[in-house]
C-alpha cells in the first residue's frame, strides 16, 4: 500500500460518500478495489472508457438490450439486485434468440450506503455473470446525495450474437401456434411483496431470478429455429401482460387454459390472502414460448429435461382475433378475458 | 389449496349449472342482485355466467366500498395531505379513485413533499397505527372505508390509539352500512325501478353482523336473500337456492355460507363497533345520494382520534361527471356497457367513475374480464 500512499477501502464498515462519485481518486479506488476485482476480466482491467470487443461470428447479427433495476428491498429470498441485474439483461438477450456475450453495468449509489452491502451486491453480480459466462466489460459509477436514491440502482446493457436462422419476435405468433411456459408463475413478484410488506408466511417464497440463456439454447437444439415464433420472459405485468403484448404485436388472439398454468401452492395461497392474481406478478427466471404446433411436444419435452424448465407446461393456443383478446378458460369451465395489467396490482379491501 | 379448491371445482360447477338450468322455469326470467363487489368479481373472474341459463340474469349491486365512496370524501383526504401535511394511509383500491381537479390519491402523492406528508397503501388499519407509533414526528391519518367487514379493525385501532395516548394518529371515518344500501336500492325514487327477484347477500359483512339484519328484506319487501360466500361454487349454490325460493313463491333469508355466518354474527365485534362508533344522521353515497343513518361516525369519547374533529374539516359534495353512469349501474338499472363512457373515455387507465377503479367494481369487472362478450370473436 505504501507504494501509492492510499489506504484500502474499508469494505466492512465504510459507507458510500460523495467522493466515490466525483471522478477522482476515490472513484478510481472504488472501481479498482471493488468492481474490477469482483468482475475480474481483461476488458475491465484495462480501465479505459470502453471495451474493445471481437466481432461476432460471420453470419451472426448483434443484439443489444438494456435494463434499469430499482428493486426494493435490495436483498430478497432467492436473490438480490446484483444477480437480478445480470439475469434481467441476459434474459432479454436470450429471449431475442441471442447468445449473450458481454454486459455493461452502471451503478447509481446513494450517499451513506454501507460498502459491505455494496460488496455483497457486487459479489453476487460477479458470481451471476461468471456462472452464465457473460463478463461485465465496462461500467460507470455515480453517487447521489442521501435521500435522492434508494441505496443502489443498477442499469445493465448487454450485447449478444444472434445465430443465423433465429428470428423470434412478438409479431410472429400465428393462429394455431402453441403457447408454452417454462414453470410456475408469480414467484418473483410474490417474494418481493412478501419481504417488502413484511408478510410472514409459514414457508418462504423465493424469487425465481435465474438466467435463461441455457434453456433457450436447449430449446433451439431440440426444434427447428423457425418453429420458435416468440420467446419472452414474463417480467413486470406477469404472464397476463406478456401474452397481451404478444397478441397485440402478432395481431392475433389467444385462448389460454387456466388449469394448465403452473403456480406454486405457496404463491397461490399468498395471492389468495392478498386478493392478487399470480398471473399478473413478475417472474425473473421464466420463459414463454410460442411454438409451431407440430414441434410443440418436442419443445415441451426439451424444456422439461432442463433444470430450469422442469415444470414446463402447455397452456394454450394462438387464435385468430382482430381484437387481440387473450381469453382464459377458467378452472370452473367458464370464459373470461385475461387482460393487461392496469396500474399496480392492488389488494382487495374486504 | 385446502378449503379453497373445493369451492372452485369445475365438475361440481357444471353440476350446479345443470341443476339451475333444470329448475329455472323456462317460461320466466329471474334477476338476482349480487350485493357485494366480491360476488361480482367472482362471477366475472370465474366465468360463472357461462354456466347459467340465459333466463337467469345477475345484476351488479352497490356493495363495493370503493365504488360508493363519493368524490368529496376522497377530496377531504387529499386536502389533508396537501394542506395539512399529514400522511394518509389507506387500502390499495382507494388510491386510484378519481377525485376533484383530475386528482386521485395516487396522483396527489406525486405533488407531496415526502419528508412532511405522504400517501401510503396499507393492508390493515393496524399497519397505519404501527406507522404512527414508529414515526412519532409524522401526523398519520387512516382513511377508513368499507362496510361492516372492515369496521371492527378500525374500531380496534381507535381503542388502541386511545389506550396508548397516541398524539399523531387519527381516523377519517367513512364506514357505511349494507342494510341501508339495500333499502336505497329497493326504494330509489329516481331510478327506473330495477325489477329484482332476490339478493345474493353479503358474505364477509354477515360474518360480523350475521344474517338476521336482512330479515326485513324478506318480510317487508318480499324479496328472498341468500347469504353466500365469495367462492364461485358458493355463488352458484346461492343462485340455485334463490331460484327455488322464487319457484316456491317464498321470500326468506337463507344462509349458504354456514361455514362462516350465523344468524347473530360476531357479537364481540358488534360490541366493539358500538363502543367506538355511532350512526351518522346522513351520509352521501356515490350513486345512491344522501341516505339517512347509513354510515358511522366516531363517538365523542374518541374525538381526539377523529380526523374530522381534529382538523376541523367538513364534507363538501362534488358532482360526478355528467355522462358517468356509475349511479345507475350501482343501482342495477344499467349495465356497464350501457354507459357512453365505458371503454372509450373511461378505462381502468383513465377511470371517470369509481366503478371502473375498484377491482370489485362492476365496470372494471366487465372491462377486465367480460368485454369480449360485447364483440363476436372469431375463433381459429
Amino acid at each position: 500500500m505504501k507504494a501509492n500512499y492510499t489506504r484500502p477501502l474499508d469494505l466492512k464498515h465504510g459507507r458510500v460518500d460523495m467522493n466515490h462519485g466525483a471522478g477522482g481518486r476515490a472513484t478510481a479506488q472504488l472501481v479498482s478495489e471493488l468492481f474490477a476485482r469482483a468482475f475480474d476480466n481483461p476488458w475491465l482491467a484495462q480501465g479505459d472508457d470502453g471495451a474493445v470487443l471481437p466481432a461476432p461470428e460471420p453470419g451472426e447479427r448483434l443484439v443489444m438490450a438494456t435494463d434499469g433495476h430499482v428493486v426494493s428491498p435490495l436483498f430478497f429470498p432467492g436473490g438480490d439486485i446484483g444477480s437480478l441485474a445480470v439475469h434481467g439483461t441476459v434474459n432479454d438477450l436470450a429471449v431475442m434468440g441471442a447468445r449473450p456475450l458481454y454486459l455493461s453495468a452502471s451503478f447509481i449509489l446513494e450517499e451513506g450506503y454501507p460498502l459491505a452491502d455494496l460488496k455483497r451486491i457486487v459479489d453476487a453480480m460477479a458470481e451471476a455473470s461468471r456462472s452464465v459466462g457473460v463478463p461485465v466489460v465496462t461500467g460507470d459509477t455515480k453517487v447521489v446525495e442521501q435521500g435522492k436514491g434508494d441505496g443502489v440502482f443498477i442499469a445493465t446493457t448487454g450485447v449478444g450474437a444472434l445465430p443465423p436462422g433465429r428470428a423470434p419476435g412478438g409479431a410472429s405468433a400465428r393462429p394455431g401456434d402453441v403457447v408454452l411456459v417454462s414453470g410456475s408463475m408469480g414467484d418473483h413478484g410474490m417474494a418481493i411483496l412478501a419481504v417488502r410488506e413484511a408478510l410472514a408466511f409459514d414457508s418462504e417464497i423465493r424469487s425465481d431470478s435465474a438466467p435463461l440463456a441455457c434453456l433457450v439454447e436447449t430449446l433451439y437444439a431440440a426444434v427447428p429455429a423457425d418453429a420458435i415464433r416468440v420467446l419472452r420472459d414474463p417480467t413486470r405485468g406477469g404472464l397476463a401482460t406478456t401474452l397481451n403484448e404478444i397478441a397485440r404485436q402478432s395481431g392475433a388472439g389467444m385462448l389460454i387454459d387456466e388449469a394448465a398454468i403452473p403456480v406454486h401452492p405457496q404463491v397461490e395461497a399468498a395471492c389468495e390472502l392478498l386478493g392478487l392474481d399470480p398471473l399478473y406478478l413478475a417472474n425473473e427466471g421464466k420463459l414463454i414460448v410460442v411454438c409451431a404446433p407440430e414441434h410443440a411436444e418436442a419443445a415441451l419435452a426439451a424444456m422439461r429435461a432442463h433444470p430450469r424448465g422442469r415444470d414446463a407446461a402447455r397452456i394454450g393456443t394462438v387464435i385468430a382475433d382482430d381484437h387481440h383478446f387473450v381469453q382464459l378458460r377458467t378452472a370452473l369451465g367458464g370464459m373470461r378475458m385475461l387482460d393487461w395489467l392496469s396500474g399496480e396490482p392492488l389488494p382487495r379491501i374486504c | 389449496m385446502k378449503y379453497v379448491d373445493e369451492f372452485r371445482d369445475g365438475e361440481l360447477a357444471r353440476g350446479l349449472g345443470e341443476a339451475i338450468r333444470r329448475e329455472a322455469d323456462p317460461g320466466r326470467h329471474y334477476a338476482f342482485m349480487e350485493f357485494c363487489g366480491g360476488h361480482t368479481h367472482a362471477i366475472s373472474r370465474y366465468g360463472v355466467i357461462d354456466l347459467l341459463p340465459k333466463n337467469v340474469r345477475m345484476v351488479h349491486g352497490p356493495g363495493c366500498p370503493v365504488c360508493v365512496l363519493p368524490v368529496g370524501r376522497i377530496d377531504m383526504a387529499i386536502k389533508l395531505a396537501m394542506e395539512r401535511a399529514v400522511t394518509i394511509c389507506t387500502y390499495g383500491d382507494c388510491l386510484r379513485v378519481p377525485a376533484s381537479d383530475g386528482l386521485s390519491l395516487l396522483k396527489a402523492r406525486a405533488h407531496l413533499d415526502k419528508s412532511r406528508a405522504d400517501i401510503r397503501m396499507v393492508y390493515s388499519a393496524a399497519d397505519a397505527l404501527a406507522l404512527a407509533q414508529r414515526e412519532p414526528q409524522r401526523e398519520v391519518v387512516f382513511l377508513a372505508i368499507g362496510f361492516e367487514t372492515t369496521t371492527p379493525p378500525t374500531a380496534l385501532v381507535l381503542k388502541q390509539a386511545q389506550a396508548l395516548g397516541l398524539k399523531n394518529f387519527s381516523v377519517l371515518c367513512n364506514h357505511v352500512l349494507t342494510p341501508a344500501a339495500i333499502v336505497a336500492i329497493l326504494e330509489h325514487p329516481e331510478g327506473s325501478g330495477v325489477q329484482l327477484d332476490g339478493f345474493v347477500g353479503p358474505a364477509h359483512v354477515s360474518t360480523v353482523i350475521g344474517s338476521r339484519p336482512y330479515d326485513f328484506v324478506a318480510t317487508q319487501y318480499n324479496k328472498p336473500v341468500v347469504i353466500a360466500g365469495f367462492e364461485p361454487l358458493d355463488v352458484m349454490q346461492s343462485i340455485l337456492m334463490l331460484v327455488r325460493q322464487v319457484n316456491d313463491g317464498r321470500a326468506a333469508v337463507e344462509n349458504e355460507f354456514t361455514r362462516a355466518v350465523t344468524p347473530d354474527g360476531n357479537r364481540k365485534a358488534q360490541a366493539l363497533v358500538a363502543e367506538v362508533f355511532e350512526l351518522r344522521d346522513s351520509y352521501e353515497w356515490r350513486g345512491l345520494g344522501s341516505l339517512p343513518q347509513s354510515a358511522l361516525k366516531i363517538r365523542a369519547e374518541f374525538a381526539a382520534w377523529d380526523a374530522e374533529a381534529r382538523f376541523g374539516i367538513g364534507y363538501t359534495p362534488v358532482a360526478d361527471h355528467k355522462a358517468c353512469e356509475c349511479g345507475t349501474i350501482l343501482r342495477g338499472e344499467k349495465r356497464p356497457a350501457d354507459c357512453k363512457l365505458f371503454g372509450t373515455v373511461c378505462t381502468p387507465e383513465t377511470p371517470m367513475g369509481s366503478c371502473m377503479v375498484s377491482s370489485e367494481g362492476a365496470c372494471a369487472a366487465h372491462y377486465n374480464y367480460g368485454r369480449f362478450r360485447d364483440i363476436a370473436v372469431v375463433a381459429a
